[in-house]
């Protein structure tokens, strides 16, 4: 039997240190060549690591959320033969964890989860947000409770459910403050006090939890990146309304006659065909800076990020070369991105290099968003939500279907003026949208 | 006995699920009627629990006797196998059921309840006739709470009579068949059965699933499974009985195991222990209006119908069907009808089986807390390597305790063991579960040393990484 250490090796595009995402082995497991051990996050997509080698796992190196430098021990296995490691007494080896977010609940030890009254610590508070870091024996401290998900069971002995009943107390909205989240007497003492009077059910509890979750992969991503962004860009806000009657129309007509095959049409399509129109005017707007180096990188091309929720957060895929697509196909492309992105599959590829952003939380868009620059861009157009106004036309007050374009721009590229005048560009080919599909320069 | 009767509360069945709602009325000052076609106690005490202890008491005993005649053991011999007559043992057994028969009417009589002899029949939700021994009673109440109980399902292929019995029966005989085969190798089947083996009849078993006691984990099983292989007892699985035949002065029963061919299994008596249903015929149930749950009559956490203030508990309302889970809700339901808020919400209704080894099973196992999502710790210790187990030669037998808790706060979410006597421990269990005692609590409460209950902590321990003893 030998060791076998498992290094962290390059995984591309210069990048020095990955984030532990998820381990998919514990130590003691068996495992099989090419199997996955572990999630790794990358700026920007998750790679899976699989095992070189067939053996059984002895030792893991950090939990999920740890940084890991690139060329780390990440695995130490038991291996038939040799292994690549002398043997050395195991745990020994100094952990190259470059930083780790102030520990939550799982590392603390027997009574370090403190006393802390109400108060929850994190301990359990957040399993499905946190992969489980593989400790084969979680040490839940002394004092640690944790919080109730919806229908889970108060925890209560039998005297104080009896007592709860008698009183008329429902035991859910009461807070536990015994270990294991255990409600006590003193607990319903409190809750009655509280609430002031005895016929308390129809009182909500006060909400005295507090919950610590580390802030790990891709929300920790999304948290840097817009930080990075607010403090270096001054960012300037342009809202413009746009009449989107004729436009509507079009849409509405396009979806009706369309093939089957064919993506249903939103209104970013045609925002897109827009500005891969009007954006060779205005080649500042679409392009990258680099404030290190003081070079502004203006793109030809429209690689035109569209900002995505999924599960886990905020992604932003990538449609790139938009001014070789027509409208079908930016909308199916849009469509597969938005899939890929949701369902984690989308590629470093597809989560990178893009020129401009657009923004778009359809019925959900409000009037007016004030959309964060995405780095290093300079522009971002944000769709806000389509309503039926009434509006003057020739002295006549009619029906007009509007919708307010929010845009943010970083005002140490674009100027006032010129974020106005690029705005307007689009504007006209949205209200006239005969004029999107129009070969020359307009 | 008055032609009419009118109560406040009238009660359904003499069981532990309808006495005790009785007794609990009548002690908060509820005019109470209890109406009990047989005698005081139900299936229970009648034709169950106690009289099959009873019976696996004196089997027991006696085939410890019959091992010393065979093997000296511990300094004890005997020098000539063990007599066993078995109207003796049934008598001595009728004598305990009759004691505590006679306890209840005490009882029911201390809490001023009325006893009605004889048999409901209702002809709307508040009012039923009872055919008592002289002239039929008409009784009218405010509440009605029913707790008519369950009785031995059969199969129809195996009708009852002419050496087809079911548990009542079994617990009754006039003298020991040779060979018995029991059909169901539940809990019911196999307590009857090991206990038949243990008087010397020739027992095998017929098990239509892959493997007996189907709602307790394999691993709780397994010690049984030992202790009937090493006494060649048979167990048949994925065995059908399919007909039963009277053959050269005994039965011919014909099973059937997969797809293979039929095959014959002679025996004096066959035992089917298939389960049990509620007993919903018979006494006017279609007159009440209530709404069922497939066999169960339909009750919320307060165990009301649907109709108002007619209850029901116990083996009528749904699994488990077992006697402390009647009496805690026939408690509730006359606390609720005296005006308290009540509601049936216990963590866990502990469930044990009088096999050899005994097993308890109170809350959920592993396998179970896994399926709903939930990331445990478990620690299991052996008894044998327990000292008092040892000392009463139960420490062979394979027997362990195991507890399932939480991973992430040690809430303790079971405790399971096997084992020769465990069923006394099943009490601690169920009050670590109700009391939400977490894997220290366990473990740091000190048991009596030198008992059974040491493994208790001990596998909390082993749960939380440090067991002393292993």
């Amino acid at each position: 039997m030998g060791r076998y250490v498992f290094k962290l090796s390059d995984v591309g595009e210069g990048i020095a240190e990955c984030e532990i995402a998820t381990w998919r082995v514990a130590v003691g497991d068996v495992v099989t060549e090419d199997q996955p051990l572990v999630d790794m996050l990358t700026e920007k997509a998750a790679v899976e690591l699989p095992s070189p080698v067939a053996g059984k796992i002895i030792e893991l190196h950090g939990e999920a959320g740890d940084m890991i430098a690139v060329g780390s021990p990440l695995v130490v296995l038991e291996v038939e033969g040799a292994g690549n490691a002398k043997d050395e007494p195991p745990k020994n080896e100094p952990q190259k964890k470059i930083s780790s977010p102030p520990a939550g609940g799982r590392g603390q030890g027997e009574g370090g989860g403190g006393a802390a009254a109400v108060s929850v610590p994190a301990s359990a508070a957040a399993p499905a947000a946190r992969p489980s870091p593989p400790a084969p024996l979680p040490q839940a401290g002394e004092g640690s409770s944790s919080v109730r998900r919806p229908g889970e069971k108060p925890v209560a002995a039998p005297a104080v459910r009896q007592r709860a009943r008698d009183l008329g107390i429902d035991l859910r909205l009461v807070a536990g403050s015994g270990p294991a989240g255990r409600i006590t007497h003193a607990d319903l003492d409190s809750y009655v006090e509280g609430a002031g009077r005895v016929a308390a059910s129809t009182q909500a509890a006060p909400r005295t939890g507090v919950e610590d979750i580390k802030i790990i992969g891709l929300r920790r991503r999304i948290a840097e990146a817009m930080q990075r962004a607010k403090q270096r860009i001054p960012h300037f806000a342009y809202v413009e309304e746009l009449d989107v009657t004729e436009l509507e129309a079009l849409r509405i007509h396009l979806n009706e006659t369309r093939r089957p095959e064919q993506a249903k049409l939103t209104l970013l399509p045609f925002l897109l065909r827009a500005l891969v129109q009007v954006l060779p005017r205005f080649p500042q707007v679409n392009a990258t800076y680099d404030d290190e180096a003081g070079v502004l990188r203006r793109y030809a091309a429209v690689h035109c990020g569209v900002a995505t929720q999924t599960p886990n957060g905020l992604v932003v895929p990538v449609l790139r070369h938009a001014e070789t697509l027509d409208v079908w196909q930016m909308a199916s492309e849009i469509r597969r991105l938005a899939e890929a992105a949701r369902s984690g599959k989308a590629t470093r590829e597809e989560l990178s290099g893009s020129s401009i952003t657009i923004s778009s939380l359809g019925a959900l868009g409000g009037i007016v968003s004030t959309p964060v620059i995405n780095a290093p861009e300079v522009a971002i157009v944000g769709v806000n939500k389509l309503v039926e106004r009434a509006v003057f036309r020739n002295g006549v007050v009619v029906p007009r279907l509007t919708m307010n374009l929010s845009s943010s721009f970083d005002h140490r590229i674009v100027d006032g003026y010129d974020a106005a005048q690029f705005i307007q560009a689009v504007k006209q080919r949205l209200e006239h949208p005969a004029t999107l599909f129009m070969t020359e320069a307009v | 006995m008055s032609g009419k009767i009118t109560t406040q509360v009238l009660v359904v069945g003499g069981g532990p699920g309808g006495y005790v709602a009785a007794i609990r009325a009548g002690q908060l000052g509820l005019d109470t009627t209890l109406v009990e076609a047989d005698r005081l106690g139900g299936t229970c005490l009648i034709r169950g629990c106690i009289p099959s202890k009873a019976l696996i008491h004196v089997a027991s005993r006696f085939a410890g006797l019959q091992q010393l005649s065979v093997a000296p053991h511990a300094g004890i011999a005997l020098k000539s196998e063990p007599d066993f007559d078995l109207p003796a043992a049934i008598q001595w057994k009728d004598g305990i059921v009759d004691k505590l028969s006679t306890g209840v009417a005490g009882l029911l009589k201390k809490a001023k309840v009325r006893v009605v002899h004889g048999t409901a029949k209702f002809a709307d939700a508040k009012t039923c006739t009872v055919q008592t021994g002289d002239a039929p009673v008409e009784i009218t109440a405010e509440h009605v709470i029913l707790a008519t109980g369950s009785v031995a399902a059969g199969l129809p292929q195996l009708p009852w009579g002419d050496g087809v019995i079911s548990s009542t029966e079994a617990l009754s005989l006039p003298a020991l068949p040779k060979r018995l085969v029991v059909v169901g190798a539940g809990y019911i089947g196999l307590e009857l059965g090991i206990a038949f083996a243990k008087l010397g009849v020739e027992v095998r078993f017929v098990e239509a699933l892959d493997r007996m006691l189907p709602s307790y984990d394999r691993a709780l099983v397994r010690p049984v499974e030992q202790w009937l292989k090493k006494r060649g007892i048979e167990v048949l699985l994925n065995t059908k009985a399919q007909d039963v035949a009277r053959a050269n002065g005994g039965l011919r029963v014909t099973v059937q195991t997969g797809d293979a061919a039929p095959q014959d299994l002679a025996c004096d008596t066959l035992l089917v222990a298939v389960g049990r249903r509620p007993n919903t015929q018979g006494w006017g149930l279609e007159h009440m209006a209530l709404t069922m749950d497939g066999a169960f009559v339909k009750v919320d956490a307060q165990c009301r119908t649907a109709m108002h203030n007619v209850w029901a508990i116990g083996d009528l309302v749904g699994e488990p069907m077992l006697a402390h889970k009647a009496s805690a809700q026939g408690e509730m339901v006359a606390e609720i009808i005296a005006g308290k808020r009540r509601s049936f919400d216990p963590v866990a209704i502990p469930a044990v089986c009088f096999t050899e080894p005994e097993i308890v099973a109170v809350g959920l196992s592993p396998d179970e807390a896994k399926a709903q999502g939930i990331e445990t710790v478990t620690g299991q210790f052996p008894f044998a390597a327990n000292g008092r187990a040892l000392t009463m030669d139960a420490g062979g037998d394979g027997g362990f305790v195991r507890v399932t808790a939480r991973a992430d706060n040690h809430l303790v979410l079971g405790i399971h063991a096997v084992g020769a006597h465990v069923s006394d421990l099943s009490g601690e269990f169920a009050h670590a579960l109700e009391m939400g005692a977490r894997l220290e609590d366990i473990a740091h409460t000190i048991h009596v040393h030198p008992t059974l209950t040491e493994a208790v902590p001990e596998a909390a321990l082993g749960a939380l990484g440090h067991a002393l003893h292993i």
